[in-house]
């Protein structure tokens, strides 16, 4: 088994018409058993910006943790926030430099930046980032959500079509995935306000 | 380091405190993960007047593809580029680090960097790891000596070639440059010749795909040409799309209004007076 299917996970990340949404699955595991079904995945990091991680649970709370301190740090010297752009470079060093005994997780950031325009991008266990216009996934049942989200997605879609379009394909594709699932955890944000919702899906 | 209690931003370099709990892990029977690799072909050309480079733009991770137009031709200085293949993030950071180690040597010296500098530090750094950082890189460029080109392996040894190939797809490429390459190409020879060598790459590699992208530097000039030739385009696109009759189920709400950024602006008034 892989250290990656030790917990289970499912992240996605879509671009709408100057918003984005983010969401994850919420299950946490050990293995085959389902130790906890509100298990919280994604995280904010500032009012525009949004990471999820998916991996070893135990890696994915320690590097949150770490990424808020940095960020800190960072409003503290520069008092503003830090742009999306600037994140993911810091998120990529920070995982690369621990090359040779990385951290078990793969990130999914989702941000907007100047001019509100939307901002996603994944990254390998070690920090290569790969930056999209239309959508990003990661976690144990990102080969379904490859597929779900190359089918269902339209470029610049409104608020509403867009969290209906990354709600449809996260359950379909976690509904694939025996180690992912347990309901949806969606955040839809537009340059006016954060919408966070608990999606109901099958609990198995 | 490890002991402090306090994680301090790091001083550089790799940092090898997680490696026992990762060994442990493995030895427990969990697989460690893949990396992104980037099946690749890339290549690189000496023509008359400079170095033409050219890449595919398929990023893969496992037998999945992960990025379908990524870009494989990293910038190292204003007269040198750089093409790189397999783990993606270690070419991504080896190239960074040497530009910005010759930015720093170009304010140094006040002058243009050569391409011999940038093959110096990129074979020492990937000499050190003893092939671990595992970036295979085409380095092109033209500096006051000419036009170059070279190949770097993963374990550090390099080759000065007049054309050159790397990459899974390297083999079927190097087929089109051994017959048809000739000295004193022109630039719109050349170009095609590039664009023909990684398009048979595209074709017959699976570990290379998507579009082809195309560098040529010339003396005193380059011109990074994005996404070249797509010969890869989405066969159907369901004009209709998707639409969701069924809605779905929301079993709760949350609703957080991002307060208006406060702007402070600066009134010219009378200064104050005690």
């Amino acid at each position: 088994m892989s250290i990656f299917e030790y917990n289970g996970s499912a992240v996605v990340a879509m671009v709408g018409k100057n918003c984005f949404a983010i969401a994850s699955d919420r299950r946490l595991g050990v293995q085959l058993q389902t130790i906890a079904t509100d298990f919280q995945r994604i995280s904010k990091i500032h009012d525009h910006l949004f990471i999820g991680l998916s991996g070893l649970a135990t890696d994915v709370q320690t590097l949150y943790q770490r990424l808020v301190f940095r960020h800190k740090l960072y409003q503290l010297r520069e008092e503003r926030d830090m742009k999306p752009e600037t994140f993911a470079s810091l998120v990529s060093a920070i995982l690369y430099e621990k090359r040779f005994g990385p951290f078990l997780c793969q990130p999914v950031i989702a941000g907007l930046g100047d001019d509100n325009k939307p901002f996603i991008c994944t990254m390998d266990s070690i920090g290569a980032k790969e930056l999209a216009k239309d959508f990003v996934v990661s976690g144990t049942a990102s080969e379904s959500l490859y597929g779900a989200c190359e089918a269902m997605y339209k470029p610049d879609m409104e608020a509403e079509e867009l969290f209906e379009t990354i709600s449809q394909a996260l359950l379909s594709s976690v509904d694939r995935d025996c180690l992912s699932g347990w309901g949806g955890h969606v955040y839809v944000v537009t340059p006016n306000e954060v919408k966070e919702r608990i999606l109901k899906g099958r609990m198995d | 380091m490890t002991q402090s209690s306090v994680d301090l931003p790091p001083k550089g370099g790799f940092s090898f405190d997680l490696c026992k709990r990762n060994d442990m892990l493995t030895q427990k029977g969990l697989k460690a993960p893949s990396f992104l690799k980037t099946g690749t072909t890339i290549v690189g050309l000496i023509f008359k007047d400079g170095v033409i480079l050219g890449a595919d733009t398929r990023a893969t991770e496992g037998p999945i593809v992960a990025d379908k137009n990524c870009e494989k031709i990293h910038y190292m200085a204003p007269n040198i580029y750089c093409c790189g293949a397999g783990t993606a993030a270690d070419t991504e950071a080896v190239t960074d680090m040497v530009s910005s180690q010759l930015r720093l040597h170009r304010y140094q010296t006040g002058r243009d960097s050569r391409v011999i500098t940038a093959l110096t530090l990129l074979k020492k750094h990937l000499f050190n790891y003893q092939g671990h950082v595992s970036a295979a890189l085409v380095l092109g460029g033209v500096d006051i000596t000419g036009p170059h080109l070279h190949t770097i392996y993963p374990h550090g040894s390099t080759d000065t070639l007049p054309f050159a190939t790397m990459g899974s797809g390297s083999l079927a490429a190097m087929s089109v440059f051994e017959a048809k390459y000739k000295e004193g190409l022109t630039r719109d020879e050349g170009i095609k010749l590039v664009a023909e060598a990684i398009c048979s790459g595209i074709f017959n590699d699976l570990g290379s795909g998507s579009n082809v992208d195309i560098c040529v530097i010339t003396k005193g000039h380059k011109e990074y040409l994005r996404n070249y030739m797509e010969p890869n385009p989405r066969t159907y696109v369901s004009s209709k799309g998707y639409s969701f009759t069924k809605k779905t189920e929301v079993l709760l709400t949350k609703i957080t209004p991002l307060s208006e950024r406060v702007e402070i602006v600066e009134v010219a008034g009378e200064a104050m007076e005690e």
